[in-house]
């Protein structure tokens, strides 16, 4: 017999007792997991919507405005001095100290034409950064290959009745519709798209810039920094981070990381106070066996390696338990706290890391009661003998 | 020197106004291989030698001195050693350990010894056979008889083969035909060479021994005699 043999043997007859155990420990393991598993899930579906946004700095020229108010009635506002954005200037986008964090550079140019007596608003952009950056864009047919060709939005080609293949007069150029791009729900629906030089070609505009869309890498990316950065090296551009609500949800993440990490620490403290209690109530109530043991000539520390033995197995299961539930109740967490449920996925430091929380917790909290066991004097045992 | 002695030893219980004197300044000496018989009424202070000579509680005063070696100037570890290597413990109340069978029971003593688990079984088998309960090893304590568990106790305390055997009102639980048997497995044992300290406040029980050693009020009922002994 090895003394693993009392342990567990003692385990399996005060079976109210080790559930009780696991339990309290369990919990406070589980709320741990649950919380830093729906927290870390959330920021990973954060970080990759944010990828897949799009755009998340927006470079225009640099203008002065006003807005015209009389006596109290908005009279609309009116931009001045703008500064036209050249295209060798996005040249310097790249020398910027972040510039590995820039992924997608797309600049475009804008112009209106009159086509069926309607307004229509084109823009010129160059198809392979474009199509990179929005990579929800649906083509019915396909981008534009030719100079010849053009992309319509979805609002667009209807407003104008056109569908693939037919042919357009703009500015007195003949085009071929190429693709239309199904509903986006933005204002691509309404824009005619058509290669960049080609479209400053046709406006007027060589070598100028209307807008420059970037896309950077935003997992932990430095966007203030991206912008300030930028800013420098395009001082006639006005740089806009459009990202900011989206760190504002991040920061709303961190500090409900915070708070869980928190209200963790405090289930943790209650679970630990729980093995302590039971623990020392358990020791209390088995002072008579302790008495027996030292009789027979079992040192301190033998009676100490029981007790601990006891709150390893005890620990070891709550852990395993614990981290079951936790990610049972993350997964129906995230049901709540997202309207798509965010693809789960198991992170095995967090396995290993609840079990190992869970027996370093129990065995602390097992201390103290072990030594009290283990300092119990026999004329003590004798006396409940 | 004799093989147990106990110097002057006394034991008091409490502080100042509270204080009692459980025993008082008593001298013993025991012989290797004898069979003492401690009696006395209840609170006589019997149990409480006997604990001191056992090396379960320490003196208030004095000496206990077994193979030459003085019990309570050893440290917690080392006393708990020389127990387990030299003593035998029978209770009152058998003592078994409710969650372990009656194999684990008499395994009890060799679980923090160097003996293989196997040689464990055969030790703690020879010892349930001298006992004759070798065919109930698989039973928990709560399903084998009164005096069964009193043998199983005798079983457990012989296991490992201590010298002394310290047994305190062995037969304070059970009827009288149990408590023969048990009488006899305890001369039997004596027999075999084992030295045998026994409490009783029976006088029956207490002629099986050698030596009957009388003790009322914390003191031996005849010191001189006994100091004759040493």
């Amino acid at each position: 017999m090895k003394l693993r043999t009392i342990a567990i043997n003692n385990l399996r007859r005060r079976k109210a007792k080790v559930f009780f155990l696991i339990a309290g420990l369990m919990i406070g393991v589980s709320a741990v997991v649950a919380l830093m598993t729906t927290t870390r899930i959330l920021a990973e579906d954060i970080a990759h919507k944010m990828d897949e946004f799009g755009a998340n700095i927006i470079i225009t020229p640099k203008s002065e405005g006003l807005s015209l108010t009389y006596g109290g009635l908005s009279l609309g506002g009116f931009s001045f001095d703008v500064r036209e954005i050249h295209q060798e200037e996005l040249a310097k986008i790249k020398t910027i100290e972040n510039a590995a964090n820039i992924r997608i550079v797309s600049p475009k140019v804008f112009g209106v034409f009159e086509s069926a007596s309607q307004k229509v608003l084109a823009v010129g952009v160059d198809f392979n950064s474009e199509l990179a950056l929005k990579k929800w864009w649906k083509i019915e047919g396909k981008a534009p290959e030719t100079d010849s060709q053009i992309l319509l939005g979805h609002d667009v080609a209807a407003k104008l009745g056109l569908s693939n293949d037919s042919e357009i007069e703009i500015k007195g150029r003949l085009f071929k519709v190429s693709g239309i791009l199904d509903t986006t729900g933005s204002q691509d629906d309404s824009l005619v798209f058509m290669k960049l030089p080609l479209a400053q070609e046709l406006f007027g505009k060589e070598g100028q810039v209307g807008m420059v869309e970037i896309a950077a890498l935003c997992k932990n990316c430095p966007i203030s920094e991206l912008v300030s950065q930028l800013t420098k090296a395009l001082p006639t551009a006005k740089v806009t981070a459009v990202q900011q609500v989206v760190e504002g949800r991040m920061d709303t993440l961190h500090n409900f990381q915070n708070f869980s990490l928190g209200v963790s620490g405090l289930i943790l403290l209650v679970g630990g106070m729980v093995v302590f209690v039971t623990m020392m109530s358990s020791v209390n109530e088995r002072t008579r066996e302790i008495g027996i043991f030292s009789a027979i000539g079992f040192r301190s520390s033998h009676i100490m390696k029981i007790i601990l033995l006891e709150a390893l197995v005890v620990s070891l299961c709550a852990g395993v338990l614990g981290y079951l539930t936790g990610i049972g109740v993350t997964w129906g967490l995230l049901s709540f706290l997202s309207e798509h449920r965010p693809h789960m996925t198991l992170d095995p430091y967090v396995a290993i890391g609840s079990v190992v929380l869970a027996i370093f917790l129990g065995l602390v909290a097992s201390f103290q009661p072990a030594r009290a066991a283990a300092a119990m004097d026999p004329n003590e045992a004798l006396r409940t003998l | 020197m004799s093989y147990i002695q106990a110097v002057q030893v006394g034991k008091d219980f409490g502080d100042g106004d509270a204080k009692v004197t459980a025993v008082r300044n008593i001298d013993l000496c025991i012989e290797q291989g004898s069979f003492i018989s401690i009696m006395g009424e209840s609170g006589s202070g019997k149990s409480t030698l006997l604990a001191m000579l056992g090396g379960l509680l320490s003196p208030s005063r004095g000496q206990i001195i077994i193979e030459g070696i003085d019990l309570y100037s050893l440290s917690r570890t080392k006393l708990a050693d020389f127990r387990r290597e030299f003593m035998g413990f029978i209770f009152q109340s058998f003592q078994l350990v409710p969650y372990l069978s009656v194999l684990e029971n008499v395994q009890l003593p060799l679980a923090v010894t160097h003996h293989t688990e196997e040689t464990q079984k055969e030790l703690a088998l020879s010892a349930l056979d001298k006992v004759g309960l070798k065919e109930k090893a698989h039973r928990l304590p709560n399903q084998i008889s009164g005096g069964e568990q009193e043998r199983v106790a005798i079983a457990r305390a012989v296991v490992n083969e201590p010298p002394i055997l310290f047994a305190d009102e062995p037969t304070g639980n059970l009827d009288s035909r149990n408590s023969s048997e048990v009488m006899k497995l305890l001369t039997k044992l004596n027999s075999e060479g084992q030295t045998i300290v026994m409490v009783t406040h029976s006088r029956k029980n207490a002629e099986y021994g050698q030596r009957i050693i009388e003790v009322a009020d914390g003191r031996l009922a005849d010191p001189p005699a006994i100091r004759a002994a040493c």
